[in-house]
């Protein structure tokens, strides 16, 4: 193992902006609010930062799907960076900051700030969500037209979001496994119980299996409670190598072992076995790198931008087995704060908001470091899993507390 | 036809115009390896199977079966027919050779996993593009 980067690579402060349903502000001023308080968290300053890394960097297209790209944030701290990246072909959303771990533990940088900007709540506005590709024109005669996948083999079909996607993953994994609507609640009613407990959260009042079961549907399976909650807010990391960290202000959660794999096909709906997606391999691939197991994680924060995702990284990583997701979950207990492996203690997307990924490292952090109040997970948890992604977009990190 | 309903139009060009605009003859074509007689699906100008290129154009029998699917309920777009019924169809030529497609001409609730479905075609931008869609093939004379 001396040639991998896991022990090299440690996170030595979190930051995030405030985060809000529409809070109207400027997202460069979010993004830099979440950067100077990860920095000052860390013990460092600006000065000291020489590496920056961002997911999905700046892009046009889908309204507030991006606050700030790599060069907005270079440009406004006026950094001297040795190593920088930004985009969004790479593992899901924490493919940025596994980036930045290789970047640490190769030399390539001492300290990298990892950020994650997003502005979906005031961008996208007060109306129902318009789907992919359909404000650019659209029209059977001429306007925009899907060029390459995955949107020319999915737009044309009116499949318009995500949620059409993953909900015949979702179908399929009901289909073969005898999965209900009723199990899956418990993703989402366990999201907010978390979320009462979160001043951050974007919905806070209680919900009951009754209230699930009567919302509006989406795309069935998937009711409206499946789907996270556009919002605005940023998230930063730092990463640090690990020597470095040991000398700073925090205890280094270290990471013990990443998980970046895509074996099958990268595609939403052309990967090999429908009811998983990519995370089943980066899954797959983070116990590949590490002699600890499943049963010594103490908390779980797993993506859960459609309901479905989270279950399908509870099988991918183990936690139960595959296709046993559905009597897993059902009745939250084994998820809840005090069960088996405690959930999304922040309320995930679900109702904590849409923070695009960085929402499950900053919990997973903050809880190893005993610092989510209400809502801390009891026994000093000492490792934590986070991941990101859904699709053909996954990449996952277990983090230990030494 | 004007129950047509709206949709987003693929950019066609030489590379996928034998599947977009083979409706026109009836016909669901893909390109196909001369050498290792694998479909490919999204086009691609290399055998993903033997990396050969002697790539051929041919039609399937545009019959499979409903891999899943999912009703759409949220109104992306202004329609008169929500919910209507996503599916991706898995085609009888190959293991794994599918498609996202819709299952129309029958009520979306009856879809299911399994379900047997024939291709048909639905023409757009005056002729410039057919869209394989599904259909039961019970229900069909």
């Amino acid at each position: 193992m001396s040639l991998a980067l896991e022990g090299r690579a440690s996170i030595s402060g979190v930051g995030q902006s405030e985060v809000g349903r529409r809070l109207g502000r400027d997202p460069l001023e979010l993004t830099l609010d979440a950067c100077l308080a990860a920095i000052e968290d860390a013990g460092l300053r600006p000065e000291d930062i020489d590496g920056l890394s961002t997911y999905p960097g700046a892009m046009a297209g889908q309204p507030g799907f991006t606050g700030a790209g790599v060069t907005d944030v270079h440009d406004a701290l006026r950094l001297e960076l040795d190593w920088f990246s930004g985009g969004m072909e790479r593992p899901g959303q924490l493919g940025a900051a596994i980036d930045a771990c290789a970047a640490v533990a190769t030399g390539l940088a001492r300290h990298v700030l990892v950020f994650r900007s997003v502005w979906e709540g005031t961008a996208q506005g007060k109306g129902g969500r318009q789907g992919i590709g359909v404000s650019g024109g659209g029209g059977g005669g001429g306007g925009y037209r899907a060029s390459g996948p995955p949107m020319e083999y999915t737009l044309p079909f009116r499949a318009y979001s995500a949620a059409n996607w993953i909900a015949m993953n979702a179908q399929r994994h009901f289909y073969e496994f005898g999965t209900t609507r009723e199990q899956l609640a418990w993703i989402a009613l366990n999201a907010r119980r978390n979320a009462e407990l979160n001043p951050n959260a974007i919905y806070r009042d209680p919900m009951s299996l009754d209230d699930y079961l009567a919302a509006r549907m989406i795309s069935t399976p998937f009711c409206l409670y499946d789907c996270d909650v556009p919002c605005d807010g940023a998230t930063a990391v730092i990463v640090s190598h690990s020597e470095l960290a040991r000398d700073l202000r925090r205890r280094p959660l270290r990471v013990e072992a990443v998980g970046s794999a895509l074996r099958g096909r990268p595609s939403w709906d052309q990967f090999d076995d429908l009811t998983t997606m990519a995370l089943r391999d980066a899954g797959r691939m983070l116990w590949e790198r590490t002699d600890l197991r499943p049963a010594d994680v103490d908390v779980a924060e797993l993506y859960d931008g459609f309901s479905f995702i989270a279950l399908a990284w509870l099988e991918a990583l183990g936690f139960c087995g595959k296709g046993e997701g559905g009597p897993f979950i059902e009745g939250g207990q084994r998820i809840s704060r005090d069960g088996e492996i405690p959930l999304n203690t922040h309320g995930g997307q679900l109702s904590g908001g849409r923070l695009h990924g960085y929402g499950f490292l900053h919990e997973a952090c903050v809880q190893l470091w005993g610092e989510a109040g209400p809502r801390q997970v009891t026994g000093a948890p000492r490792v934590a899993v986070a991941a990101a992604g859904g699709g053909p977009l996954g990449g996952c990190m277990l983090l230990v507390r030494d | 036809m004007s129950d047509k309903p709206f949709r987003v139009l693929p950019r066609v060009h030489a590379g996928n115009e034998h599947f977009w605009r083979g409706g026109r003859e009836g016909r669901l074509q893909f390109r196909r390896c001369r050498a290792c007689q694998t479909w490919i699906h999204p086009p691609s100008p290399v055998c993903p199977s033997c990396y050969g290129k002697d790539l051929g154009v041919e039609a399937a029998s545009g019959l499979g079966t409903v891999a899943s699917f999912t009703l759409n309920h949220q109104p992306w777009v202004p329609a008169p027919d929500h919910p209507y019924a996503i599916a991706i169809v898995e085609l009888d030529e190959q293991p794994g050779l599918r498609l996202m497609s819709n299952v129309v001409n029958c009520p979306a609730e009856s879809v299911q996993i399994g379900m047997r479905v024939r291709v048909v075609f639905e023409e757009h931008g005056d002729g410039d593009v057919w869209i394989p869609l599904f259909e039961p093939v019970e229900a069909s004379p």
